[in-house]
């Protein structure tokens, strides 16, 4: 009788020990769980692939993609990612990293860059097109974001993108600012950051490209704003449009002097 | 042709930790299409690993391993400049073997 006390006496200290070891907030159990992916983030096959892809003499023209200017000249791409997007005098517009790429492939390699923007996402050409901006974006990571602010055009672009953020439409009279303008706030266990000020390193603007562990996706910026859009069920924005280039310049100018960890890997 | 693997061999002490990243699809068998058909299984069931061509590890995977595996492990004594070379064999009879070198 005694033992059996005992044992019950015991059971419940271990019981009541590891309940103030699991006691962790569910944030520190997040942070946890990203730390353990973070050391093998797949996003690096990516970027291998985009390496590849850089080189390779491909497309009607049969050219490699080492003479296409990103902002800092033909062929000079480190850094490039961190002045994206910015005004570009050969297409007379502004332009982010994916829609960039898009007019080098066309330029460069003879590939339709139109037909490539109506593609969707996951397949074929657009594969290429992601895995061209994370490698990319690797080549500039840990930099900090120094979007150029001078042309009349970029300020447009950061000021259409501004709005874009707060104007509240579609069915649910849904804005980007609904979720993204106050701290602390999260989606189940995703942290969603406040995007009405300079989230910090790494959050954000800064974060993406990024591979998504829940269905082993590489999203680009382009992909993570059309799905913002598709969760406040907008129409479909469209690959490399003028409003998804317009929130990169306002995303990407309010993250000025963050550090970008592109390619992250999120849940 | 499979993607190439990444692998770092990363040496501490007499050991080195071997880190691998693999591109596969990993289909369990277990999904179905947009159309209702079922995606037929395809995925690694067979990695080993050789220590300057000594066989070292041999693992049989199944259709539970995530898309894209990471693996990691360590080999004891080994040191700066030794190849590792990591092979996988998937149950469609591809495969793909990548080499690093410890540093």
């Amino acid at each position: 009788m005694k033992s059996k006390v005992l044992i019950a006496i015991a059971a419940l200290l271990a019981v009541s020990f590891s309940g103030t070891y699991a006691q962790k907030t569910s944030v520190q159990s997040i942070e946890e769980y990203r730390a353990m992916l973070q050391d093998g983030n797949p996003a690096e096959l990516f970027e291998a692939k985009g390496e590849n892809l850089w080189k390779q003499k491909r497309g009607p023209k049969n050219a490699s993609l080492e003479q296409c200017d990103l902002g800092k000249g033909p062929g000079v791409f480190k850094g490039a990612f961190l002045e994206l997007p910015r005004y570009f005098a050969d297409t007379n517009r502004v332009q982010d990293m994916e829609s960039r790429l898009l007019t080098c492939m066309e330029t460069l390699q003879g590939l339709n860059a139109a037909e490539i923007a109506l593609t969707p996402f996951g397949k074929g050409e657009q594969n290429n097109v992601t895995a061209l901006a994370t490698w990319l974006a690797a080549e500039s990571k840990g930099g900090k974001f120094n979007l150029p602010k001078a042309h009349p055009q970029e300020k447009i672009a950061v000021e259409v993108g501004r709005r874009l953020f707060f104007q509240r439409a579609g069915p649910h009279d849904f804005a980007c600012a609904s979720c993204h303008s106050s701290d602390g706030a999260r989606i189940r266990l995703q942290d969603l950051p406040n995007l009405t000020k300079n989230p910090g390193d790494g959050v954000g603007f800064a974060a993406w490209p990024a591979y998504r562990v829940s269905n082993g996706q590489m999203w680009g910026m382009q992909q993570r704003l059309n799905d913002c859009y598709r969760q406040q069920r907008f129409p479909y924005p469209g690959f490399g449009s003028e409003a998804t280039i317009a929130l990169g310049s306002y995303l990407g100018s309010i993250a000025t002097g963050s550090k970008s960890i592109a390619p992250a890997i999120k849940r | 042709m499979a993607d190439p693997m990444r692998i770092r061999a990363q040496v501490a002490g007499d050991k080195v930790t071997v880190r691998v990243l693999m591109a596969h699809e990993m289909e369990s068998g277990q999904r179905k299409d947009s159309a209702g058909n079922l995606v037929p299984a395809w995925f690694i069931n067979e990695v080993s690993a050789t220590h300057n061509g000594k066989l070292v590890m041999t693992a049989d995977w199944g259709p539970a391993v995530s898309k894209n595996p990471f693996l990691q492990f360590a080999i004891k004594g080994a040191k700066v400049g030794d190849k590792v070379a990591v092979t996988w064999k998937d149950n469609k009879g591809d495969t793909r073997t990548d080499e690093a070198t410890a540093s």
